[in-house]
């Protein structure tokens, strides 16, 4: 299993994608830095990691979207290629057009640095086949736009074809309006696109992989994801 | 080829709500501002486009726009266009 993760000016990330990938995760994980123009051979998967791209400029993850390593992302994509957006990379996918809809401010405008529970929707996914519909995860969320917007048919095509992977939900599995920490559409809180390749998730799995610091949940996702390519 | 200065005005889509807009609206109340109501906040870009006629630099701006300027999931967006004239032109 190998993952490349992008570095932008900006990331923040961007180490703590890498260091669980490679140390928790047992992958090998390189750092691809954002001018480059082709991917290196063998990439079984992509990381935009979070931080603050570009400084935020103009909207979260716009110019980081068209920055020369993302068009080969987008390709590596379109090929089938896994791909995670976290958080700032999660508004860089969307940004792209690789997954619908956009991250606009929180509802509350303030940036929230949290740990918050999410129900897991779909298990069938590639990030997800580790788990069961209905488990909880306990991973953080940092970020002061991650409030998931999208057309209401976009919404309804999501829902229709279990793209929502991950909802904000409180501890007992409850998805309620309390427990969504940026006003996010339905609670979601990490889509994959219709091939199921791509994810989008606002929460940081990479930040959630030794329990020591709190959470392991987030490796459940690692996990998952190298049985799936394992599985190939 | 002449030279026009576009002036786009991005706000938010009405189905969005406006949360910056909406928080200074309070404290506009509350500062005593009853009387103004509905603020939303957009943002103002402002450049300038060489092209061969006006609809030709609308195109390219209204192209602009649509791939980086604005994200029209989210936002609107107006553009003004006006002709900046050549120096030395007419002499």
């Amino acid at each position: 299993m190998k993952y490349g993760v992008v570095v932008f000016p900006g990331s923040n990330c961007d180490h703590d994608a890498l260091y669980s990938t490679a140390h928790h995760a047992g992958a090998e994980s390189v750092a691809l830095w954002h001018k480059e123009t082709s991917l290196p051979e063998g990439l079984d998967a992509i990381i935009l990691p979070g931080g603050f791209s570009y400084g935020d400029y103009l909207r979260s993850g716009a110019i980081a979207s068209k920055s020369p390593l993302v068009k080969e992302v987008v390709k590596f994509a379109q090929n089938g290629g896994y791909v995670i957006g976290i958080c700032n990379g999660f508004q860089v996918l969307t940004e792209t057009g690789l997954l619908p809809g956009a991250l606009g401010k929180n509802r509350d405008l303030k940036f929230v640095c949290k740990d918050v529970f999410l129900r897991v929707e779909n298990a069938e996914a590639a990030f997800t086949n580790t788990m069961k519909k209905g488990d909880i995860l306990s991973i953080g969320i940092a970020h002061g736009e991650g409030n998931y917007v999208a057309s209401d048919d976009d919404i309804k095509s999501l829902e229709d074809n279990d793209q929502v992977v991950f909802r904000y939900c409180d501890q007992t599995g409850a998805v309620t309006d309390a427990s969504n920490p940026n006003g996010s559409i339905n609670n979601i809180a990490g889509i994959v696109n219709k091939q199921g390749n791509v994810l989008g998730m606002m929460p940081h799995p990479e930040r959630a992989c030794d329990a020591l610091l709190g959470s392991a949940d987030g490796l459940h996702i690692f996990r998952s994801l190298a049985q799936a390519v394992a599985a190939v | 080829m002449q030279t026009f200065r576009a002036s786009i005005t991005i706000m938010l889509r009405k189905a969005i709500l406006d949360v910056q807009g909406k928080t200074v609206e309070h404290s506009l109340h509350s500062i005593g501002f009853e009387n103004l109501t509905d603020v939303h906040i957009g943002k103002h870009v402002m450049l300038h486009v060489q092209a061969d006629s006006r609809d030709a630099a609308l195109a390219q701006v209204n192209d602009a726009c649509k791939k980086l300027i604005a994200n029209p999931v989210m936002e609107d967006y107006e553009i003004e266009l006006t002709e900046v004239e050549a120096a030395g032109a007419g002499a």
